[in-house]
């Protein structure tokens, strides 16, 4: 986290981490990983609003919580841009993070991929994999390092997880939809909307209204 | 353009009746028998091959396997008519795949599997396969067009979507299980995935889906500087499996100049999909609204450059690896990268990781360490256990050919630090932890940290563990 405004860091360590390993995929454990994704989201949006910092509002387009949808918005110049927000969690989540998708801007900028998805490579995906989770294998020092793992294998493989192995899986706090939020499309904002808008590229919605009424 | 042929004839039979001087009657005759020939050519239209039975061996200009079959009657393959009993799947019809599919349907494939949600776009010209008339369509329904006018006896089955997403991925599962085409076969409905993605969520997906399927797989990548890339064979439980380790780069380094020469030449999920804008970037803004500092932004740019050469390298590097490996010759490649600034082509081999973070990695380890004291997994795996054999009698083969060796240094410099190891000691390399990494490559994501004792931040003062409860906390939160 070298390199990152004292604001950021100060924000990021109140977004409280997720603690379940679980993707869309993973049925029941996927429940808990939403319950905690919620959470994490309620607790940064309630501290952007009271920080007067409030900039995105979030919401799951669908039952299973695989489909998100929003909007965001950033203010320069005075003159706040919106735009609409969404992802799919996607099958290997969390071991890779949501792209984040600003379908408005496609093609109006190169920090982009097809289809409005913003680019995450640089500030943010090396701090997802830095944050995602690993199994810890050496619990006590009596066992061996071989042993645990074929034995945690063999719980996998009969399908009989071990409390002290669901201890393991779910013991380690790691980043969620907020923190992808926070750290990866809140940056990407700051540094694109004022491009965009001096670039002529995007416009006030005002003055796209007034424009176009004129003509 | 019948009519207009039909009447420069008419023409032609005029001008010649008209014609009193017999000495222009040759030149008439040559111009007639011309149009006669044109209009011939326009009836007949394009020829489709029709599609063909039995390879045959025969060495006629009409048969389009007399080629190939011939790899037979050189010794390098024993039964070449076999391709037509596989099954491949491509992910990602780009660059690279679109070419491997070409490759391999030349070659007679039995059966192609394709996947892809991207369009053909101009931008995609400086690369082989795809034709500028076919921008617009989607790559999966180009390549079959183009494929089928190819080879209409290999099986094409396209799928236009995303695998990354949950659905995507569901119907990619089920495709790669279904097994009408050979249901003979064991293991799944393909012998072989080819991940020919450009980013490193979709290489994620096709982890996933053969490690859960235990399908062995090839991953390829062009760095998105378009001068290197690598090819590299994924048996799930047996190599490491692409969450494993985190990705690699590649530096090429001199002993005599310090000179450092960092080459991405491994897993470029960063490679740009926009290549239609060239344009310098403008310096980034100042000025943030959601307290950010900006002097923590970076913004270059980012579009990928790419290169028809480079992307047909290692299309052919690929598919040539998938030959060795469907018609069992020579060596299959477990890794193999390719700097062409320096034409730098290492390999190494890597053993799981004990510890990956995928689950479905972490089973197939164990099926595998089990397997050890079962026969019955290792016969399944026959590639597996052909593979020393092969192995010892190229190497009894290379070593009868090889002239006698040297006392004595045979090159004064060695700038790549090459050096040639016995078995034992590469062994030994090996049997090392996966951690340990050749000389030249370095990880280019850094490793999961290990947890840390942070506070969970959770209020247990508002405790609230009901789902709907927290959507409708947060529907609040939003609506106001």
């Amino acid at each position: 986290m070298e390199g990152w405004d004292p604001n950021t860091k100060s924000t990021l360590t109140h977004i409280p981490l997720l603690t379940t390993k679980a993707g869309p995929r993973d049925g029941a454990a996927w429940t808990l990983r939403l319950k905690e994704e919620y959470k994490a989201l309620i607790a940064y949006t309630q501290m952007n609003k009271s920080n007067d910092n409030d900039w995105f509002r979030i919401s799951a387009a669908n039952p299973e919580g695989t489909r998100w949808t929003g909007k965001c918005w950033y203010v320069h110049n005075l003159l706040k841009y919106e735009f609409d927000l969404q992802f799919d969690i996607p099958v290997t989540y969390p071991s890779t993070a949501p792209e984040l998708e600003l379908p408005q801007l496609d093609g109006k900028t190169q920090k982009m991929y097809r289809g409005g998805k913003i680019c995450l490579t640089v500030h943010f995906k090396p701090l997802w994999a830095k944050n995602r989770f690993i199994y810890i294998f050496n619990l006590s020092s009596g066992e061996e390092l071989s042993q645990n793992k074929a034995h945690f294998g063999l719980c996998l493989f009969h399908g009989n997880v071990s409390e002290k192995i669901s201890k393991l899986l779910f013991s380690s706090p790691r980043f969620g939809i907020a923190h992808a939020l926070c750290l990866g499309l809140a940056p990407w904002l700051a540094a694109e909307v004022p491009v965009l808008v001096d670039s002529g590229m995007i416009k006030h919605k005002d003055d796209a209204t007034s424009s176009s009424t004129e003509t | 353009m019948e009519a207009e042929l039909k009447e420069l004839l008419h023409d032609i039979e005029a001008l010649d009746q008209s014609l009193t001087d017999s000495s222009h009657r040759a030149s008439i005759d040559k111009l007639r028998s011309h149009v006669e020939r044109l209009t011939s050519l326009g009836k007949s239209g394009p020829i489709r091959r029709l599609k063909v039975q039995d390879m045959s061996a025969e060495v006629v200009d009409s048969n389009p396997y007399s080629r190939l079959m011939a790899l037979q009657r050189m010794g390098i393959v024993k039964n070449y008519e076999k391709i037509r009993e596989f099954s491949v799947a491509i992910v990602g019809v780009g660059g690279v795949g679109s070419v491997a599919a070409e490759m391999l349907t030349r070659c007679g494939i039995g059966r192609l599997l394709l996947y892809d949600y991207d369009k053909v776009e101009l931008a995609n010209m400086n690369r082989l396969f795809f034709r500028p008339e076919q921008a617009g369509m989607t790559k999966t329904d180009a390549a079959v067009q183009t494929l089928s006018d190819i080879n209409p006896d290999v099986f094409l089955e396209s799928y236009t979507l995303n695998i990354t997403t949950v659905q995507g991925f569901e119907t990619f599962v089920s495709s790669l299980k279904n097994k009408s085409f050979c249901p003979s076969k064991e293991g799944s409905g393909v012998d072989l995935v080819l991940s020919c993605v450009d980013n490193y969520e979709a290489r994620m997906a096709v982890n996933q889906a053969c490690n859960e399927l235990n399908q062995t797989w090839m991953e390829s990548g062009v760095s998105e500087d378009a001068v290197s890339g690598h090819i590299q064979l994924l048996i799930p439980g047996e190599s490491a499996c692409f969450a494993c380790a985190p990705p690699l780069f590649i530096i090429l380094f001199s002993i005599s100049v310090l000179f450092f020469l960092s080459l991405n030449i491994k897993y470029v999920y960063h490679k740009w999909r926009c290549d239609t804008y060239l344009s310098p970037l403008p310096p980034f803004g100042l000025g943030c609204g959601i307290g950010v500092d900006e002097r923590t932004l970076k913004r270059e740019g980012v579009c990928a450059a790419s290169l028809p050469t480079t992307m047909g390298v290692v299309a052919g590097l690929l598919v040539q690896n998938t030959l060795k490996f469907l018609l069992n010759f020579g060596n299959v490649s477990p890794y193999l990268g390719y700097n062409s600034l320096k034409d730098y082509f290492p390999t190494m081999q890597m053993k799981p990781n004990p510890q990956c973070s995928n689950v479905a990695c972490l089973k197939r380890q164990v099926i595998t360490l089990t397997a050890c004291g079962n026969d019955k997994f290792y016969l399944q795996k026959e590639y597996i256990l052909a593979m020393p054999a092969r192995d010892a009698a190229l190497r009894a083969k290379m070593e009868a050919e090889d002239l006698p060796a040297t006392e004595g240094p045979l090159h004064a410099d060695n700038e790549w630090n090459i050096s040639v190891l016995g078995d034992n000691e590469l062994d030994s390399i090996d049997a090392a932890s996966s951690d340990v990494l050749p000389e030249g490559l370095v990880r280019e994501l850094p490793s999961a940290d290990e947890p840390q004792k942070l506070p969970t931040l959770e209020a247990p003062l508002t405790y609230i563990d009901d789902l709907e409860d927290l959507r409708r906390q947060l529907d609040a939160l939003n609506s106001n």
